[in-house]
């Protein structure tokens, strides 16, 4: 027994802890008229994640600190921030993945009204989602007893586009996004694209008339900067010319 | 930007200032071919805005556009051949990649190595061209 504690002690000694400098990026409506910088050290394991250090700081050093999460899984898609200039989860990025010899830079999504901290407006964001008809639209019932019957090909199509979490991280990374803010934007796009070549699905027409439009996907530029920032790894630029050449093709 | 480097726990937490406006995105090939592709192409409007009054010279008075394009015959407006032969050629082939990118799903999915191929190109028509044109300048 007493072996077994002792391996058990020097395993946790094997453990090494690094102290990490964050600079967040703080903004507090009622006191702030302009975004400020501070910086936290935290104490941190390399298996941690940014989420970890941002929890560390609001539980241990300042609780006005703020920002979104959920799950802390990489599924709700709440806490898309800018981690280091690039968009990226903090629930997704890990410590060991950054450079700690420097400070590691968090701030807020760029391209949506910032609120507070890490927290932006996201209703211009959806309300682009909202305007693609991100839902299915059948002009035929099923067979009675009977779901809508897809084969495996006709699935795999769009099976790209299912994986969106709406976390905006495509959209606030898009450099024609943050000047014209009426661009759809990716994530937008891409939930199209999943309704869009959805067999089952009869509105396509609807949803490539929509985009084909000033502020719709010929605004893209092609610039990726959605595919690398998409904690998914959508194909985020291919979805979007898929639906480009669905719009000049009049169809799917 | 490593002012506060890790493990500076006993400096008091003072604000830093330098960069209110939030950091520069660190984007990847594909941004920066396309920072580069407007860059090129809003100079190149320039030039032909600037190409196309000096052209129309010609029906004011021969004289007005012989002096004219006599003052282009400087080392320095040479030079500024070699920045504009530059951004066209540049421009040219990444116009190809945004085809090509656009249009063929593999080239979507293969945009660095189109990007770099696209820098090799430029490299190679830019050591043709260049030292051909300087000789021409600095020996007139």
């Amino acid at each position: 027994m007493s072996t077994a504690t002792l391996e058990a002690r020097s395993t946790e000694a094997a453990v090494q802890s690094f102290t990490v400098t964050f600079l967040i990026r703080r903004f507090d409506p009622d006191v702030d008229t302009e975004p400020r910088w501070q910086d936290f050290d935290v104490e941190m394991y390399a298996t941690d994640r940014v989420l970890d250090a941002l929890h560390k700081i609001k539980w241990e050093q300042d609780g006005s600190l703020t920002f979104r999460r959920s799950c802390a899984h990489g599924i709700c898609g709440s806490d898309a921030m800018r981690i280091n200039g690039r968009n990226r989860l903090a629930c997704k990025t890990l410590i060991k993945d950054l450079d700690i010899s420097k400070p590691i830079y968090v701030e807020a999504i760029k391209g949506l009204p910032l609120e507070k901290d890490l927290i932006v407006d996201m209703e211009p964001f959806f309300a682009s989602f909202r305007d693609v008809q991100p839902f299915l639209v059948s002009n035929s019932a099923p067979e009675p007893g009977k779901e809508r019957v897809q084969s495996v090909a006709e699935r795999a199509r769009f099976d790209d586009t299912t994986k969106c979490i709406l976390c905006a991280a495509c959209t606030s990374s898009c450099p024609v996004f943050w000047t014209d803010g009426q661009y759809f934007g990716p994530a937008a796009i891409v939930n199209a694209h999943r309704f869009i070549f959805d067999s089952r699905d009869d509105n396509a027409q609807t949803r490539l008339d929509i985009l084909n439009d000033t502020e719709g996907v010929w605004r893209c530029r092609t610039t990726f900067n959605c595919t690398d920032a998409c904690p998914r790894g959508i194909e985020v630029t291919k979805a979007i010319a898929e639906v480009k050449q669905a719009v000049m093709r009049g169809k799917p | 930007m490593p002012e506060n480097s890790a493990g500076t726990l006993v400096t008091p937490a003072k604000p830093a200032k330098e960069k209110p406006g939030g950091t520069l995105y660190r984007g990847r090939e594909g941004m920066w071919s396309w920072v580069l592709h407007r860059i090129t192409g809003v100079a190149i409007f320039f030039f032909l805005l600037v190409h196309i009054l000096d052209t129309a010279l010609v029906r004011v008075s021969p004289e007005a556009y012989n002096a004219v394009i006599g003052t282009y015959q400087t080392p320095i407006m040479g030079l500024g051949e070699v920045a504009l032969v530059g951004a066209i050629v540049f421009h040219a082939f990444n116009g190809l990649r945004i085809i090509l990118v656009d249009f063929w799903s593999w080239a979507t999915r293969n945009q660095k190595v189109l990007f770099y191929i696209v820098v090799a190109l430029w490299l190679i028509t830019m050591l043709a061209f260049t030292p051909r044109h300087l000789i021409n300048v600095f020996s007139h």
